[in-house]
């Protein structure tokens, strides 16, 4: 057969392979320069005593320490309530729910949830949280908003990890006369951790980043103190960065970005981490 | 041509059961219809399986064989739109009464699916997991199951010293001989086989077949298979499924040499299926 215009062809395939290669040089170079911004104007400020100190009236003395010990004692929160919760409705939901329109509705709004802006949680936890069960401004709101607010990521991911668990290997345990209970602790739940874990650890990630759900709640500003307990007043990383962003003095940009990096190497710790237990303890089937 | 068959029908083939009455029988179904969701499967299954022996069920693809076969440990209630009428008694109980747990009738009735499907531990593991869901702990006596079984399946000689290894590391002939190894540690009376050998090569396939020999004279065993040389070679009895009907059931030679209906022989002379 005769090949009708085949330089032509030839030829649109190249333009559109370098159309793809623009697109992805023009993501990758805002990347670069957003890398290069944040390193360059904060790394002079990063330093154990920028980690270890609390907010100052100085730039140079200023620290981050109450922010990261805030965030990450938000994210213990999160962690506790999310990964409890979020499991267990997916196991229901995979597992024991009835297939019915009932169970599907709950599904597809499930998914819906994930997709609300962050701030909508933010006014939940205000009325709820906040006022309604009277906790207040302090850490345990925040924690119990950021819950919610990942745990329709939580849900669906856990989901999807337990439904990957391939329905031969339920057959064998249920054929043995094991119950229900018996075959998701001993075989579904120990395959499909590794796709749950992962999920978690990336849901938390972004939780760490949120900034707006937690002005609401009523994350303060600025404190010279630790939270010790769960109904402290506390601050995140995010919001520290935001109070140092909206200073006038140039120094104080140089300081969030210092934040920032610090924020970045966090996240991308524990997106490694996510990673990691993904290739170490997946099941190949 | 379906039709002529149809037109060529005889009736049940109850002259035939008259002869299973000096074997006891490990199953009874009465008037057997199932449904998934409107499309029904099955049609008034009538089918006694005597003890100790190997019934084999033969059909084309789609006949409901399997389907046949996952109602006798309820296995089929997987599938949440399956509805059923009619009665399997085991034993003396109907086991599609409320009251009949799921879990004891599994227990008693081992199956072995058509993909070998190890869970993704150790040999050991896997044989083990049956006594350990019903509450046996201690390691002697573990030990003395999974050996056990293993020699059962034929499979203790190879896989002796490789306990500790993944099974899913195994070929697909060892990996189904500790599933069949993994169905005995639980002692049941009967085993369902569920084209056990389709994905296995011959030597393997040889092996399990082997195997089912020395393996009737302790259980009870059903097997569908699609290969009805299989079927010939290794049953006992053997009874034809089409389009979810039971069409006839016999003696296995008799059904091989001398088949009652038409369609039995249509199918087994290969002009259909």
């Amino acid at each position: 057969m005769e090949s009708k215009n085949l330089n032509g062809r030839v030829l649109k395939n190249r333009v559109m392979k370098t159309l793809f290669f623009s697109a992805t040089v023009i993501a990758l170079v805002f990347l670069v320069l957003l890398f290069y911004r944040v390193l360059s104007q904060g790394w002079g400020y990063l330093n154990w005593n920028y980690i270890t100190s609390f907010p100052a009236p100085y730039p140079e003395e200023a620290g981050i320490w109450p922010g990261m010990i805030g965030s990450l004692m938000l994210m213990g929160v999160v962690a506790v309530v999310a990964v409890t919760i979020g499991i267990s409705t997916a196991i229901y939901l995979e597992e024991y729910s009835p297939k019915n329109k009932l169970a599907d509705f709950i599904r597809v709004n499930i998914q819906n949830l994930a997709g609300v802006p962050s701030i909508v949680f933010g006014l939940l936890g205000l009325t709820f949280f906040v006022y309604l069960f009277g906790i207040g401004y302090r850490l345990l709101a925040g924690g119990l908003t950021m819950a919610l607010l990942i745990l329709p990521v939580v849900v669906v991911s856990s989901q999807e990890a337990l439904r990957s668990v391939p329905t031969e290997v339920k057959e064998a345990s249920y054929g043995m006369g094991a119950s229900k209970w018996q075959t998701i602790v001993r075989v579904i739940l120990p395959a499909a951790l590794p796709g749950i874990l992962t999920g978690i650890i990336l849901s938390l990630s972004r939780g760490i980043g949120e900034t707006a759900p937690l002005i609401i709640v009523g994350a303060a500003t600025a404190i010279y103190t630790l939270p010790d307990s769960l109904l402290s007043k506390y601050t995140v990383m995010p919001i520290q960065i935001y109070k140092w962003t909206a200073r006038p003095q140039e120094e104080w940009q140089f300081v969030a970005a210092a934040g920032i990096i610090v924020l970045l190497i966090i996240l991308l710790l524990m997106n490694a981490i996510a990673v990691w237990i993904r290739n170490k303890y997946q099941t190949r089937y | 041509m379906i039709e002529m068959q149809n037109k060529a029908q005889t009736p049940k083939n109850q002259s035939t059961e008259k002869k299973t009455e000096k074997v006891p029988n490990i199953y009874e179904v009465d008037d057997l219809n199932l449904w998934y969701g409107n499309d029904q499967a099955l049609y008034e299954i009538n089918m006694d399986i005597p003890q100790y022996q190997v019934t084999a069920i033969i059909g084309p693809s789609g006949c409901g064989k399997s389907t046949f076969l996952k109602t006798l440990n309820r296995m089929v209630e997987m599938v949440p739109i399956v509805k059923t009428t009619g009665a399997i008694r085991y034993g003396d109980q109907n086991i599609y009464e409320d009251k009949y747990r799921v879990e004891d009738l599994r227990t008693k009735v081992g199956m072995v699916f058509q993909k070998p499907n190890p869970f993704p531990k150790s040999v050991y593991d896997n044989v083990a997991y049956g006594p350990r869901i019903h509450g046996i702990k201690d390691k002697k006596t573990l030990d003395q199951i999974v050996e056990k079984s293993l020699k059962g399946a034929a499979i203790w000689d190879e896989l002796k010293d490789r306990l500790d290894e993944n099974a899913f590391g195994l070929s697909g002939g060892q990996q189904q001989r500790v599933c069949i190894a993994r169905a005995l540690a639980v002692e049941p009376d009967v085993i369902l086989m569920d084209e056990p050998t389709s994905a296995l090569d011959p030597i393997s396939t040889a092996k399990v077949e082997e195997l089912i020999q020395e393996l009737k004279k302790d259980y009870s065993i059903v097997i569908v298979t699609h290969n009805m040389q299989q079927a010939a070679r290794i049953s006992d009895r053997t009874a034809f499924f089409l389009n979810g009907e039971l069409v006839e059931y016999q003696e296995t030679d008799q059904l091989f040499q001398n088949p009652e209906d038409k369609r039995t022989e249509d199918y087994i002379t290969g002009r259909f299926g």
